[in-house]
């Protein structure tokens, strides 16, 4: 057991420290949250920077050390997130990096690292969420395309994506549901592609409801053969599931020491229980933190994606970041119920915590399934 | 950064978890219980010949000079089966009470108003003044009550507390390792419905639950004992002594009807929990500690 990092992890550290120092205070101020195309300028802007700096690819090629500490480094810093670059960086790249042929990796990798491209993901369905591989959006071989017919939901940047990394059912008499699933890269401008903003119970567009209508995909935009979309696709969902929360338990612990700041402002410290309260939430914090390293650890000793460990984090991690919210409203008292406030946005964000990216019942089973080994079933 | 295990303390692990497993199995636990907290000598000396208590010395002064990571791993083991005994007290005594370190003389210590193993042990560290027995709710742990001033503010935590604080949260670890893998097991075997509950969700999220609060306490534990950071510790402790309380009532829940008999072990690790996590370092006081860093 060794928490400290080598020679070689400091001095990547040390020149990523230097890099954003220099770098941040060029930045363009932060978009308008609801203005979309200033969103995906801003954050490929920001991609394009990391590019020229050399750590474009730190998500795919760098060790997982190296990853764990860029993003450390980058959120203690207050640089920008992945934000529209998300899915082209932590989904689809890394998707067509595994399984997509040469053409293919030199057609679509080299724009997302560039921050050119940005990438939207099709997968859910209204019909289709936690049993993603009930989904029954239909694609049809007509020549050297498929014709593809249906709905997906809960896209993010759907409104200014170029690509969609999208699954189509291609046979629907496979003897598996698993089976007959086929992985396509959709332009997001063919003809027949309507999308709808959807509005969540923050009050913002988060997310769309893509309309699919005959879109034709060609064939050659196929990542993986044919009906074997889903092992395709299990590749990037692990990505998800690995460190994608990284810097987000960084955020947390710096978010709850606002939090204290404030509640010793306000006087709230004074009160035992809340102050109890911010304690546990701290320890399990720092607890979460020890969990990601040891995570990297051994996705660095194996080589290779995360495992289901990454749904012990995730089951932990959405509920104490919910946890944190509730104490930000006790600390903020009237305050919690102002939406001009961050802290009450980001409560209301964090409901979705425990639903995206696989719920929490889903996690359970994922945990008793593949650690303990406890039974399938319902 | 490696937060592996390295192949050593994979040994170290495995070697402990044998000779305990083989020395205190389940019917040495049961006998204990039997017997009405007697005290084992001969088990004592074992485990001070095994360099249970030296473990942290160094080797020129007879220890076996291994730091304060592998004590946690010793500890969770320690934990897993129940051992009984001021463990915590004795290894910490080791180097400073003649004899400690070779298991021939039992120590224990006040802590928190409370004295474990007081008439078995050979010296005792701490004011036992007005010490009366109390009628333990663990009958692997006889406690007396010791009087605690009011106006007397609460100890602060120096490096052998904090480090006490430690060892006795990896031994909550070991027990949350421990219910977890025995609530899966009897989920597997036990049938209702037709079919083994294991495979109802509502058992299997049970069962889930208990294993990511494992694994929580079991990081901070590990980090705190490589850190040695007071507020990590205090934190490590905090979340172990919760895994190890919820996870033997989950652990119950789970066995049903048979959770609540004498003759289950899981009333054995709720009640030592119980103990454990009034001792060194209770909730309330490492809440305030992890705050006071804040």
């Amino acid at each position: 057991m060794d928490l400290s990092c080598t020679d070689e992890e400091e001095e990547f550290r040390a020149r990523l420290r230097e890099w954003l120092t220099a770098a941040l205070p060029g930045l363009p101020p932060r978009p308008d949250p609801m203005d979309w195309p200033a969103r995906r300028a801003y954050d490929c802007g920001w991609q394009r920077r990391l590019h020229d700096a050399g750590y474009a690819d730190v998500h795919w090629d760098a060790s997982p050390t190296q990853r764990l500490i860029f993003l450390e480094e980058t959120e203690l810093a207050g640089a920008p997130y992945v934000g529209a670059n998300f899915v082209g960086l932590l989904h689809a790249g890394p998707t067509i990096a595994a399984e997509g042929t040469a053409e293919q990796r030199a057609r679509w990798l080299p724009p997302v690292l560039r921050g050119d491209d940005v990438w939207c993901q099709g997968f859910s369905e209204p019909g289709a969420g936690s049993d993603l591989a009930s989904l029954r959006t239909r694609a049809v071989r007509d020549g050297d395309a498929y014709v593809v017919t249906g709905q997906k939901i809960w896209t993010s940047h759907a409104e200014v994506a170029d690509w969609c990394e999208l699954l189509v059912r291609t046979d629907p008499e496979a003897p598996s549901r698993h089976r007959g699933i086929t992985w396509l890269a959709m332009p997001m401008d063919a003809p027949g592609i309507t999308v709808r903003p959807l509005r969540t119970l923050a009050g913002s567009t988060e997310f769309a409801e893509v309309f699919l209508d005959e879109v034709r995909v060609p064939v050659e935009n196929r990542v993986g053969e044919e009906n074997d979309g889903w092992r395709v696709t299990m590749v990037t969902l692990s990505f998800e599931r690995g460190t994608a929360f990284v810097g987000e338990v960084v955020a947390c612990r710096r978010l709850l020491g606002e939090l204290a700041r404030a509640a010793r402002k306000n006087g709230t410290w004074d009160d035992a229980v809340l102050r109890r309260r911010l304690g546990r939430l701290s320890a399990e914090f720092q607890a979460l933190w020890r969990i990601v390293q040891a995570n990297v650890s051994e996705a660095q000793a194996t080589g290779g994606v995360p495992g289901a460990g990454g749904s012990v984090f995730k089951l932990h991690y959405s509920h104490a970041r919910q946890e944190l919210y509730e104490a930000a409203a006790a600390v903020l008292g009237p305050d919690s119920l102002d939406l001009g406030r961050d802290w009450t946005l980001d409560r209301l964000s964090s409901l979705s915590y425990t639903i995206a990216a696989g719920t929490s019942q889903i996690q359970r089973n994922i945990v008793a399934e593949r650690i303990l080994g406890l039974p399938k079933g319902r | 950064m490696d937060f592996r295990l390295t192949e050593d303390q994979r040994a170290l692990r495995g070697g402990v978890r044998d000779l305990l497993e083989g020395r205190f199995g389940r019917e040495a636990l049961r006998a204990a219980v039997d017997s009405g907290g007697a005290l084992d000598r001969d088990l004592w000396r074992e485990l001070g010949a095994a360099g249970f208590f030296a473990l942290r010395l160094p080797e020129e002064e007879g220890g076996v000079g291994l730091g304060l990571p592998e004590a946690v791993l010793v500890f969770e083991e320690a934990g897993r089966v129940l051992l009984p005994g001021p463990l915590v007290a004795t290894h910490m005594a080791a180097g400073s009470v003649p004899g400690a370190a070779e298991g021939a003389v039992v120590v224990t210590a006040v802590d928190e108003g409370l004295v474990p193993w007081l008439e078995q042990a050979d010296v005792v560290l701490g004011d036992t003044t007005g010490a009366v027995p109390m009628r333990s709710v663990d009958p692997l742990t006889p406690l007396h009550r010791v009087p605690v001033p009011v106006s007397v503010p609460a100890p602060g935590e120096g490096e052998a507390r904090l480090q006490a604080a430690l060892l006795t949260a990896a031994e909550q670890v070991g027990s949350a390792g421990r219910t977890t893998e025995t609530a899966v097991s009897y989920a597997r075997e036990r049938e209702q419905f037709g079919q083994v509950i294991g495979g109802f969700q509502a058992v299997k999220h049970l069962c889930a639950g208990m294993l990511v609060r494992t694994e929580l306490a079991r990081a901070a534990v590990r980090a705190a004992s490589l850190t040695v950071d007071p507020v990590e510790i205090a934190g490590a402790k905090l979340l172990a002594d919760e895994a190890a309380t919820a996870n033997a009532r989950d652990c119950l829940q789970v066995h049903g009807g048979m959770g609540f008999t004498w003759e289950a072990d899981v009333h054995l690790h709720l009640k030592r929990a119980w103990v454990r996590a009034g001792l060194r370092l209770p909730a309330a006081r490492a809440e305030e500690a992890v705050a006071a860093g804040l």
